[in-house]
């Protein structure tokens, strides 16, 4: 489904990826792995749009994703969330799942500002989808509040709404667990092998609690200095040699 | 409740022109003209973002369209006037949009400025048309069988066309492009992972804005009776930047008042010139200061205050305030 091959990318002369490979099957879920720094993100960031590799490939169903913009690629069927949560802040609750809707919705700025019938039934069937989608995630009491009061955890939940709205076929989570209690934690796992078996979600996500990693992972690749160190099923991985180091450092004697 | 304000409200503005001397019947089309000016540059500054010191030039645009088209076929209805206004005004927006995509902030402060300067220009150097700084004399306007030759005839005229406007604008802001509009003003990268098109809508808020703009520059243009570049300069500008950091960034109503209280101001200060700028200046910054998101949000929080239990979740920041 989505195949990333021989990413490369620099900053600053610093390799932040160098001949990273990796391919995603529809209904997978793999995770990425890896030290601060090791380049997860920017995988992230490149397969949305937001930074440009100085070689490689990436397609989506066939599709070149390089080719297009970041609101492109999303239309195709991608959705993310952030490390960094990034919700509409001063917006409600509702707004935000609303604007995970937009490339769902048709009315333009005329149609819209005539009130015209058809788009008072789209925008009713817009906000009952988002307040489904809320309840599912147990934001419903908060819809009309704004996001920026929300603590961390729901602003996390709230982004996770937003990314469902689109109605996305590829899902990519940066971080989900971060910031979250290990009860919230075996909460997301559920959530997130639940929306795999009930919406056939494909799902790349970025983390560093292993628990959540070993727990709901089919395929885990780990990361190194923007090299992929190994990659395979979660049982493998948690046991080869070159992921110990990475994460705990050589034993030298 | 709601409608019963309304329509208090409704009823207040018809009868204005019997209760109120000619010279505040005048003065309420004016407040109506800047109100769709400020609803129009809110629809830029407050809802994506963007900020504009050039709005006194669509305006110029859109009453020198209207005139033009006035003078030159005699009898043309007034609708026609104002759709032309409103058309080339949104043009000239979208031509100044493109550019300005690359600019933020400071940057794009100074470049909607300097268009200003340029409209003003441009009118002095096209006086074949614009009748330069003689001033050009506006037709009265014309629908139909009628000619709106009375200040009572005009303001029905605005106040209709005003609230056109401001039921679309709040249409508008309701549905799908004023959330996207929002969206960008709040986070781009979030707003592009939504499917937003970023550049289309920083340049469709542009158009936008100029066509709100410019239906106020025709209906201007009618009310005052007279055009002359000086009518437009900087300042102007800057006062619809007041308005609406006034009435609150990102609010339909709040535009509405912050005209309406700045055009009465303006009007009732008119003996003291020279203390102008500094009294206006005053209100700026004690509005800034004691009343951060303007008239809208002080309201907003005086009625959540009197509904007794604010609608916000238990624990969340504005509930524990």
């Amino acid at each position: 489904m989505l195949r990333v091959e021989d990413l490369s990318i620099s900053f600053g002369g610093l390799a932040a990826l160098s001949g990273f490979s990796v391919e995603v099957a529809a209904r997978e879920i793999v995770a990425l792995i890896g030290p601060n720094g090791a380049g997860k993100s920017t995988v992230f960031n490149i397969v949305t749009g937001l930074e440009r590799p100085a070689s490689g490939r990436v397609t989506f169903l066939g599709r070149d994703l390089l080719a297009m913009g970041p609101h492109a690629i999303a239309r195709c069927g991608i959705a993310r969330t952030f490390q960094n949560t990034e919700v509409f802040r001063q917006l409600t609750v509702l707004d935000n799942v609303l604007i995970g809707c937009h490339a769902h919705l048709r009315a333009g700025a005329l149609r819209g500002a005539l009130g015209l019938p058809a788009v008072l039934r789209e925008e009713g069937a817009a906000r009952a989808t988002a307040r489904a989608l809320l309840a599912r995630l147990g934001l419903e009491g908060q819809a009309g509040v704004e996001a920026r009061s929300l603590p961390l955890g729901l602003q996390k939940r709230l982004e996770l709404a937003r990314a469902l709205a689109a109605e996305p076929r590829l899902l990519l989570l940066d971080e989900p667990a971060g910031g979250l209690n290990p009860t919230e934690t075996q909460a997301l796992m559920g959530l997130i092998v639940r929306l795999r078996d009930e919406r056939g979600l494909t799902i790349l996500l970025v983390e560093h609690d292993m628990e959540l990693v070993m727990g709901v992972s089919d395929r885990v690749a780990v990361l190194n200095y923007g090299r992929k160190i190994a990659e395979g099923q979660p049982r493998a991985i948690a046991v080869e040699p070159a992921v110990v180091e990475a994460y705990l450092g050589r034993e030298d004697d | 409740m709601r409608l019963l304000a309304l329509a208090i409200g409704a009823a207040g503005l018809l009868l204005w022109p019997w209760a109120a001397p000619r010279y505040f019947v005048f003065l309420a089309s004016l407040i109506v003209v800047n109100a769709i000016v400020a609803i129009g540059l809110n629809l830029l500054s407050g809802y994506t973002n963007q900020l504009s010191f050039g709005h006194a030039g669509f305006l110029a645009v859109g009453a020198y369209t209207a005139a033009i088209v006035a003078t030159r076929s005699p009898g043309v209805p007034v609708v026609v006037a104002l759709l032309a206004a409103a058309l080339v005004t949104a043009a000239v927006g979208l031509l100044l949009g493109v550019p300005c995509l690359r600019l933020e902030g400071l940057y794009l402060a100074m470049a909607t400025l300097a268009f200003g300067f340029v409209v003003v220009e441009a009118i002095l150097n096209l006086d074949g048309l614009t009748r330069g700084n003689d001033g050009l004399r506006v037709p009265a306007a014309r629908l139909g069988p009628w000619v709106l030759a009375t200040d009572t005839a005009r303001y029905y005229l605005v106040l209709a066309v005003g609230a056109v406007m401001v039921w679309a604008a709040g249409n508008l802001a309701r549905t799908r492009t004023g959330r996207a509009l929002l969206a960008l003003r709040e986070s781009e990268v979030a707003a592009q992972a939504s499917g937003i098109h970023v550049a289309r809508y920083k340049t469709l808020a542009f158009a936008i804005s100029a066509l709100y703009t410019g239906v106020a520059g025709g209906l201007f243009a009618f009310v005052v009776g007279f055009l002359s570049p000086d009518a437009f300069d900087v300042f102007l500008s800057v006062d619809f930047v007041a308005m609406i950091i006034l009435g609150g960034l990102g609010s339909v109503p709040g535009s509405v008042a912050g005209a309406a209280v700045l055009t009465v101001l303006n009007d009732s200060l008119a003996g003291f010139q020279n203390y102008r700028p500094l009294i206006f200046g005053a209100i700026l910054i004690a509005s800034m200061l004691f009343m951060p998101g303007g008239i809208a949000s002080a309201v907003r929080r005086l009625r959540t205050r009197w509904a007794g239990h604010p609608p916000m979740a238990p624990g969340s920041r504005r509930g524990l305030e």
